[in-house]
């Protein structure tokens, strides 16, 4: 075999597009081109089709269920309610929190929208005839939206099915609508420096109910084979091994005869993380009927019932000294889980890693207490583009930090400064528990401010308000600051597990005889770029090209077990497998190159693509040389082929952190904004394909702006979703979004094999309290401290007209 | 998201298009761009046994300037407002009003005819007709007849039209003074939380004419006789538009709904007005 490798390294470098190359995203082809194959386009042949009989009530008794009308509906097949399922024991199913969750209603409903009665027709538009025609007669009941208000002595009781049940999967439960409490650092300690301190500054924020929102709903296709007896199982599976074990356990048909395919998914963001009853009832329809059968939520069903997320109300207290160190943070969580408590959190973690909200500063002791709480909404509290509870924790210390600076008269970014983690104090152990693995937040601070030029902004901002109390302007300035710190890539298996699975991850790679692979992951890729991504990780680690390296995920049957893609864990933990699997390959290779050079192993290093005799450059192997000896060569000691696996169970979680700037014009009168320039640095530690990163910050950021600035579930006192459809739903376009600028520092995590850390998170994380601060700054002058989100039209002006500025 | 079952039915001109809507009555609607009705169909909001396709009628298409009345089709789109050269000169609001309507896929969908017949008070064409004095032609089994577009109007999705009428064409004087349309709303997409249209005419720095008009403040469009009279005869000066912002807020009643209380509503729609004005004044 002739080699036609060019000579220069640095062109072989740039030939491999590996870790650091801009290469494009290979899947983008398809997506671009409409030719993605998403669970809607799976067709099989005889395939059914399901959908619910929804509940329009938001507490009720169901008295009865009359499916004469329906079954006489041409096309439908058949109408499965608890009854029909019951036998199976299929009427409720486990949630991933520890609790347990109706599949169809079992005597009462609990939200607005749960699922009733599955009707399964020959098309889905039989089955939305068939929906109509089924009878059901409700009693309704007195409906608790208020999680304070759930936990009145004589609110209804919601989950009768737990009463006298004083203890639940995280411990005792203090009322009947009370799931659990989760408590963590030194409470005495904390209250004792509380009440000794200069400053204590106090306030309730409220992170409001939200929902990830996908592009594309959930859904699947179950099809039982009955005559081998496999189930295979098409759907959004953000976690199809999970899953897969999942139905097994619940369903009693062996693992090894389920088979789960994530096909393409079209955005997941923490939704199409759990087990759905659209799932059950799909793989139940197709066992009574022998015929594959499809459920695809419409965007209704999503927005109303699938996984929402946040719903956080967090009461908090920092203390300080005079001089603005802070010296102790408090804080008590009501947490509304909704009528189920299905959040997708690692089992000991009922509030997931809420307890990073100690943030990025070095607070000497901290208190944390979280009530999980019964109510009657959509159940869900999902991580919407964060690591678990993430979110909430960095709104939460972000903007106690600005209220504490309020407090104190001083300058936010100069508290946040006195504050930060010093460089030098990493590995940092918190107040609440964490091992910050690496960081350097003042140097990212630093030049954060200096990029946006902050001096120069907040004088600006005082002209701003003095020609305002001038009557010369209606709008004002804001300037919102963010520095975050995420806990992602979860994670050690010692400390975390999802219904006891180990959170580790996996990669197997093939190298095929012609110095091409497939590598397959325990991940899927919902938008990410794995197959981007991952191919070029390997190409740096194995020396082939990543253009010669397909990525493969999501199904079951091919791929190596893994937990799953959410939480930013691909890249700290299948990444970490992708790299240490290249480095098995690698070593083998070594030892078919000795071979080869007829050299001791030990005589050759690694250069890009090849090993080389440590000092006859000339003598050299290349990867793709290797991988044909590989396959013809009888090397005695080694078997034949190149091929490796790894199970990555990281020692540590990953840091990111970043520091985001938001200059904000507010119209008092109108309470309309305009972003007049977002700065968002990020630092992931080893950058992997920098415009990927790109993308998705600016994905993130615009998911954030949406948080921030309108996008909400919002209920009303009856229990009715007031938010179910796009146009109340806030969803940006092109035209809501603002120009980004992006930038980054590097800061390699220490434990990854590669040192990165995971980004697709971080402007989600980041850009919530970077919009949010910016709100509140603008008012800062005129006494606002604390205002919930989202910050609409209507909510800003309310701030204004608060604050007296509508004269 | 799907709806009932429903016939549909797709006639060549505007008589059988009639006969269709005669023989099967209050089961029968007409279809033009689909996009308010089709989502109501879906929602099961709005059952409709028989549709009446209208897209196969060319009559209904089109934009007619002539001897200085503007008539336009029924079933022009608001894209094709957007688009017409004429149109923009003989009266440039339209175009600027339409330009804030949805997005560019509804806007080559949805219709003229569609927005004004519909009678929901969040389209933003009824107001805009109101402010132009705009004529609407109906023609239904007894023949046609005009409705002026401020008497169209009854409630949200109430009309002067009846069941068996269709929309023929709008029209209205060309428009050469001030004109502003203003709207604030949510995103891209939205209805108006707060929407104002107005037209002023100035002549050797006096107001001549003067018409304005609200969208999605009250259940109907609101057309403030009021408001125009206050600036006639003045020179648009602080006092005049003082004026007609409190006889055009005086006529609204806007509802809370998830763009917000109706405290909020009033007095966006006070600097909404005024903005309108301020602008239609400032172009006059
Ligand atoms: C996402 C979205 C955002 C939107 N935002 C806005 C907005 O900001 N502002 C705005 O003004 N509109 C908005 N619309 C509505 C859009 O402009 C509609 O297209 C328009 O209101 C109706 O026109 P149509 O041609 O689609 O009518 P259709 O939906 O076909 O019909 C609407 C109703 O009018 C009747 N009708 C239609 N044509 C005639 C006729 N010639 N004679 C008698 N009756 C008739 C129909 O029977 C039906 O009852 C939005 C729509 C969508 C989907």
């Amino acid at each position: 075999m002739t080699d036609q490798t060019p000579i220069s390294r640095e062109d072989r470098v740039e030939k491999l597009k590996g870790v650091g190359s801009q290469r494009k995203r290979v899947e983008d082809a398809r997506f671009t081109q409409g030719k993605g194959n998403y669970v809607d386009d799976i067709k099989m042949p005889g395939m059914l089709f399901g959908d619910f009989v929804r509940s329009p009530y938001a507490h009720a008794r169901v008295v009865s269920i009359n499916t004469e009308a329906a079954l006489k509906v041409p096309g439908v097949l058949a109408v499965l309610t608890a009854a029909d399922l019951a036998p199976l024991g299929l009427h409720w199913m486990p949630t991933l929190a520890g609790d347990k969750q109706m599949v169809l209603a079992d005597g009462k409903v609990l939200y607005q929208g749960q699922e009733v009665a599955f009707v399964v027709a020959t098309d889905r538009y039989a089955a939305a005839d068939g929906i109509e025609a089924v009878e059901v007669e409700y009693s309704e009941l007195p409906v608790v939206v208020d999680p304070f208000k759930a936990l009145l002595p004589d609110a209804p009781v919601l989950r009768e099915d737990l009463e006298g049940k004083m203890v639940g999967a995280h411990g005792p439960r203090k009322h009947h609508n009370h799931i659990f409490t989760w408590e963590q650092g030194d409470k005495d300690a904390t209250e004792a420096v509380l009440a000794g301190a200069d400053v204590v500054a106090e306030e309730m924020v409220y992170y409001h109910r939200t929902h990830p929102c996908p592009l594309e709903p959930c859904g699947c296709v179950a099809s039982m084979d009955k005559v081998n007896g496999k189930l295979t199982l098409y759907g959004t599976f953000q976690a199809p091994h999970a899953i897969r074990t999942v139905v097994s356990l619940i369903s009693g048909i062996e693992e090894h005869n389920i088979r789960v395919i994530s096909p393409d998914i079209g955005g997941g963001f923490g939704n199409k993380v759990g087990a759905y009853p659209g799932y059950v009832c799909s793989v139940v329809a197709s066992i009574v009927t022998g015929k594959p059968v499809k459920w695809v939520e419409d965007r209704m069903d999503n927005l109303m019932t699938t996984a929402f997320a946040r719903d956080y109300w967090m009461k908090g207290k920092i203390a300080a000294t005079k001089e603005g160190k802070i010296t102790g943070l408090w804080c008590h969580v009501t947490a509304d889980h909704g009528g189920f408590d299905a959040c997708a959190d690692p089992t000991k973690f009922p509030a997931g890693f809420f307890n990073i909200c100690t943030g990025s500063y070095d607070i000497p002791v901290a208190y944390l207490a979280v009530d999980g709480v019964y109510t009657n909404k959509a159940p869900g509290g999902v991580a919407y583009r964060c690591s678990f509870r993430v979110t909430e924790a960095a709104y939460f210390i972000e903007r106690m930090v600005e209220i504490l600076a309020i407090e104190l008269g001083m300058d936010a970014a100069e508290l946040r400064r006195i504050n930060f983690i010093k460089a030098d104090q990493f590995p940092y152990h918190s107040a609440l528990g964490w091992e910050y693995d690496s960081g350097d937040y003042h140097t990212a601070w630093d030049k954060a401010l200096a990029a946006v030029d902050y001096e120069g902004l907040r004088k600006e901002q005082a002209e701003r308000v003095e020609a305002f109390k001038r009557g010369e302007t209606r709008k004002l300035l804001g300037i919102g600051l963010t520095h975050f710190t995420e806990i992602v890539g979860a994670g050690p298996v010692k400390n975390c597990d999802i219904l006891g699975l180990g959170m580790f991850d996996s990669c197997e790679i093939r190298i095929h005889p012609t110095g091409s692979a497939i590598a397959r992951l325990g991940t899927i890729s919902q938008g990410q770029g794995h197959a981007t991504t991952f191919a070029q990780i390997l190409a740096s680690e194995i020396g082939l090209p990543a253009d010669s390296i397909t990525v493969e995920e999501g199904d079951t049957d091919t791929a190596p077990y893994g937990l799953g893609t959410y939480g930013s864990r691909s890249t700290p933990v299948a990444g970490a497998a992708t790299a240490m699997a290249g480095r098995k390959i690698r070593a083998k290779a070594q030892m078919i190159a000795a071979y080869l050079l007829e050299v001791h192993d030990n005589d050759l290093e690694w250069d890009v693509d090849r090993f080389v005799v440590k000092g006859a450059p000339e003598r050299f192997k290349t990867m793709k040389e290797i991988a044909f000896a590989s396959y013809n060569q009888a090397i005695p000691g080694l078997e034949p082929g190149l091929e490796a696996v790894s199970y990555y169970d990281p020692p540590n979680m990953t840091y990111p952190f970043g520091a985001y700037i938001c200059v904000m014009e507010i119209d008092v009168d109108t309470g309309v904004h305009e972003i007049r320039q977002f700065y968002a640095l990020d630092d992931c530690g080893t950058r992997i394909n920098p415009m990927i990163i790109e993308g998705q910050v600016h994905g993130g950021l615009t998911e954030a702006l949406a948080i921030a600035m309108g996008q909400e579930i919002a209920y009303d006192e009856m229990g009715n979703c007031k938010t179910g459809t796009l146009m109340d739903f806030f969803v940006p376009t092109a035209w809501e979004t603002p120009h980004y600028t992006t930038d980054h520092t590097t800061t390699p995590s220490p434990h990854h094999p590669i040192g990165a850390k995971g980004v697709g998170e971080s402007p989600n994380v980041g850009g919530v309290p970077a919009f949010s601060n910016a709100v509140h700054d603008a008012f800062r002058a005129f006494g606002l401290r604390q205002s919930h989100m989202p910050h609409d039209h209507w909510r800003i002006w309310k701030i204004a007209n608060g604050l007296g500025l509508h004269g | 998201m799907i709806p009932a079952r429903f016939e549909y039915h797709r006639p060549a001109d505007v008589a059988s298009a009639i006969a269709l809507l005669s023989e099967h009555g209050d089961e029968a609607r007409v279809l033009a761009g689909g996009h308010s009705l089709i989502p109501m169909m879906k929602l099961r909001m709005a059952a409709v046994s028989h549709l009446v396709d209208l897209q196969d009628i060319a009559d209904l298409s089109g934009i007619r300037i002539e001897g200085g009345r503007v008539t336009i089709g029924a079933m022009t789109t608001q894209h094709d407002l957007i688009v017409h050269d004429g149109l923009a000169q003989a009266a440039p609001i339209l175009r600027e009003a339409a330009l804030q309507i949805a997005d560019p896929q509804v806007r080559y969908m949805g219709t003229v005819g569609g927005n004004v017949a519909n009678g929901d008070p969040g389209n933003d064409m009824p107001g805009l007709m109101q402010c132009l004095d705009a004529t609407l032609h109906l023609v239904g089994p007894d023949g046609s007849r005009e409705v002026a577009a401020r008497d169209y109007y009854e409630a949200a999705y109430m009309t002067a039209r009846a069941d068996d009428e269709i929309l023929t064409a709008i029209s209205f004087d060309v428009n050469t003074g001030g004109y502003a349309y203003e709207k604030q709303k949510r995103k891209i997409g939205d209805y108006a939380t707060a929407a104002c249209g107005a037209l002023v005419t100035m002549e050797g720095g006096t107001c001549t004419a003067a018409s304005i008009a609200m969208t999605n403040l009250a259940d109907t469009p609101i057309w403030s006789e009021e408001a125009g009279a206050a600036l006639v005869g003045t020179a648009c000066d602080t006092a005049a538009i003082d004026a007609a912002v409190a006889a055009a807020t005086a006529a609204i009643d806007p509802t809370e709904d998830n763009r917000g209380p109706v405290a909020f509503k009033m007095h966006v729609a006070g600097i909404i007005i005024r903005r309108a004005i301020l602008r239609a004044v400032s172009r006059a």
